[in-house]
């Protein structure tokens, strides 16, 4: 792990998925929250897809515009730092969370802010924004309601668009009566969000600077967007006298009638909604109107790294619908915390390790969390071919352990048992040989016409699997026995 | 045999068959239900003995550089049949979705071209009777209760669609019951059963739940290697539910038990 995304992501090794899924796979609470939340939302979105007569024609739009932005991104991003300039905003860059994360707090010092409000942003979580703030001597209210649960609750996100999916109804009545000291609080959705309502009104209007992400910003034009069901957002965009955006260098688009394509993609995607409730666009300063500065804050943090990967750019298409999440099999069951990453799910698991590089354990881990059933891409809007970016990261996570890891991963078990399995299979005569030796090496294990248990590594296929014994004869020994040709 | 929906008699097509490692040493019947099959269409089928392994286990796995030799092997092997053909929708998307990347990888402008040419002439079993033949109808006999699960890789890396039901719907004497949730992964994935256990077994539980719902004795796929996995599953909870690979069906006619 490289010193610069010291900041984005905690020092020190992460745990790996396997093992922080094994705790959340127990979890009934959150197996049940999950399951039902995922398949409401991926049936949901299957029939506002169907309806579209043109859907994989705006997919195939969708991703040649992202690659189209991929492949000329320096020049975008200099038009879109004119465009918001001349438009009377103020562009900073930053080379890295650290970097990103000195900036705002530097604009919101400059205005002796002791609380900000925020929009939903996952950049600001990629950076650990709250927290930097927080050391800095200012508050950060999150204002999107499950943001707001998981921020009082202590927690991390676990999904991307719906951070406290995790969390049922109960859940979130007995968090809100206990941080908001309401008592007598129900649990029916419309009291919890009038109790949020409440809670940050108050916010909105005192605080003095709001900080936002951003779903899309126009190179052509300088307009930011953010997306967003609640409304919370534009309070946040449009209340406060300073704005600050927060955006990964990747969310530029060329131009403004590219919004054809995407405004159809992404709420569809998401939130399987023809149109979202609230889009928020703004140009720099208005005059008389809105806030009196604003200030965009473009951030790399390890993306300029994946551009460098061929394969692996394409994970910087992603426009953060989170439709994979809810297709994906393995975090329907496991959640997004197993993933320990702030993007999880499958464009996480090919995201993070790119832009943290290989060597760590948790990172490392990613690309197998999943069992390539492809049912992620065949329903990203932008075409991203998850399956393909896992293979090839996989790939690299290996061939960085071999060539870097020294005696000690040479003679890892794993290692070992692969060199020798391709060996035998690049000669036909060692393969035969091994297949003799497998049906007579199996007698240890064979019990009654199955083998129940198996050790070490495979331990985990016999814990709750039979496995049927190699049969008596090959094929190829009977193809030799009867046709005698080949 | 009743009518056979397939009326050509011989076709010109020498076929190679791929068996692919697994089948050969786990499921030898698979092969042999595929070669007659074939054969009973009139086609010549081939076995190259020089075949082995397709790599796809050392490639998904990361393990690429270890499996470009077996994707040379795999291209010479194979070289100049009009068609190949396997009892594996796994292994086929492997040879047609991945050998390009790993020529890329190898950075082998020739391996690319061979893959290039090679990948479109490799078919898995059933959209090579449905797509390429055209029949839908093999004569099989098959009296039992069977339930289908459409294979992640069959489905959405071969797009073979509903090549495999449409073949079952033709087998006289089935009993042919609907899954629910067909389209989501048993949990298999390769290596990932193993690196992943527990998280492949609770994906396996929800298969078992639908598959044991239909209350058929044999589920069927067109992959033995997530079979295993249904089938280990089954076994271990001793759900007195079978399972069986497609071509098996296929295979069988009246007169003979499977």
């Amino acid at each position: 792990m490289t010193t610069k995304l010291s900041d984005a992501f905690s020092p020190g090794p992460t745990p790996t998925f396997e093992h922080s899924a094994r705790e959340s796979l127990s979890d009934s609470q959150l197996r049940r929250n999950l399951g039902k939340a995922t398949q409401t939302i991926r049936h949901k979105r299957t029939v506002a897809v169907e309806e579209m007569p043109d859907w994989e024609g705006l997919r195939e739009a969708g991703r040649a515009l992202k690659e189209r932005v991929v492949r000329h991104l320096d020049e975008y991003l200099l038009q879109l730092e004119e465009s918001v300039t001349q438009a009377g905003g103020q562009v900073h860059w930053a080379r890295d969370a650290g970097e990103a994360n000195r900036i705002i707090a530097g604009i919101a010092r400059d205005h002796e802010a002791e609380e900000v409000v925020k929009v939903k942003s996952i950049a600001t979580d990629e950076t650990k924004l709250n927290e930097y703030l927080e050391r800095e001597g200012i508050h950060a209210f999150e204002t999107d309601l499950a943001e707001l649960i998981i921020q009082l609750a202590g927690e991390t996100s676990s999904h991307i668009l719906v951070p406290a999916i995790h969390k049922n109804r109960a859940e979130i009545q007995e968090l809100f009566r206990k941080e908001m000291g309401t008592k007598d609080l129900s649990d029916e959705p419309s009291e919890l969000t009038e109790a949020a309502r409440l809670y940050l009104r108050e916010k909105f209007l005192k605080a003095k600077v709001g900080i936002s992400g951003a779903n899309f910003a126009v190179a052509e034009t300088g307009t930011v967007c953010v997306v967003e069901s609640e409304g919370n957002g534009r309070m946040c965009t449009t209340l406060p006298p300073v704005l600050v955006t927060l955006m990964g260098i990747e969310k530029v688009i060329p131009a403004w009638r590219d919004f054809e394509v995407f405004m159809q993609l992404l709420p569809r995607s998401s939130t399987a909604e023809r149109m979202n409730p609230y889009t928020s666009f703004w140009t720099g300063m208005s005059e008389n109107d809105g806030p009196r500065e604003f200030h965009l804050v473009l951030m790399d943090n390890g993306r300029t790294d994946v551009l460098a990967d061929e394969i692996g750019r394409q994970a910087l298409n992603c426009i953060r619908c989170s439709a994979c999440l809810n297709v994906c099999p393995v975090y329907e069951r496991t959640g997004g915390h197993a993933y320990n990453s702030v993007y999880p799910g499958p464009i996480g698991a090919i995201l993070t390790p790119q832009l943290v590089g290989q060597g760590d354990p948790g990172p490392d881990s990613l690309p197998y969390a999943s069992s390539l059933c492809g049912a992620c891409y065949q329903v990203c809007p932008v075409k991203i071919n998850i399956p393909e970016v896992l293979v090839h990261l996989r790939g690299k996570v290996v061939r960085h352990k071999q060539d870097m890891g020294g005696p000690p991963a040479k003679l890892d078990p794993e290692n070992l048992a692969m060199q020798a399995v391709a060996r035998v299979f690049s000669d036909p005569e060692l393969y035969e040989r091994a297949q003799r030796f497998a049906r007579i090496g199996q007698w240890p294990f064979v019990r009654g016409g199955s083998i129940g248990r198996l050790p070490g590594r495979l331990a985990g296929w016999t814990a709750v699997r039979d496995l049927e014994p190699v049969p008596k004869q090959t094929f190829r020994e009977w193809w030799r026995q009867h046709r005698g040709t080949g | 045999m009743g009518t056979l929906g397939y009326e050509g008699g011989t076709v010109a097509v020498r076929v190679a068959l791929f068996i692919t490692c697994f089948n050969d040493t786990l499921f030898p019947e698979t092969g042999r239900a595929t070669v007659e099959v074939l054969e009973r269409l009139g086609i010549e089928v081939d076995f190259p003995y020089a075949q082995t392994c397709c790599g796809q286990m050392h490639f998904n796995t990361g393990y690429q550089r270890e499996a470009i030799p077996l994707v040379r092997r795999f291209v010479e092997v194979f070289d100049g049949y009009e068609a190949v053909v396997a009892p594996s929708g796994s292994c086929v998307s492997m040879v047609r979705e991945l050998y390009p990347m790993a020529a890329e990888l190898a950075g082998d402008q020739r391996l690319a071209e061979k893959v290039g040419e090679l990948g479109p002439k490799v078919f898995e079993l059933s959209e090579f009777l449905v797509k390429r033949l055209e029949v839908t109808d093999v004569g099989a006999y098959y009296p039992h209760r069977v339930t289908y699960h459409p294979t992640c890789h069959s489905l959405r890396m071969l797009e073979v669609g509903d090549a495999p039901l449409e073949l079952l719907r033709n087998v006289r004497g089935i009993d042919l019951v609907e899954l629910s949730e067909p389209e989501e992964c048993c949990g298999f994935g390769g290596t990932f059963a193993v690196k992943n256990a527990d998280t492949s077994a609770a994906m396996l539980s929800d298969k078992i739940r639908h598959v044991l719902d239909t209350e058929a004795e044999v589920c069927a796929a067109g992959d033995n290697s997530c079979l295993m996995h249904i089938g280990g599953g089954l076994s271990r909870l001793r759900a007195g539910v079978g399972t069986v690979h497609l071509a098996q069906i296929l295979a069988s006619e009246i007169g003979e038990e499977q």
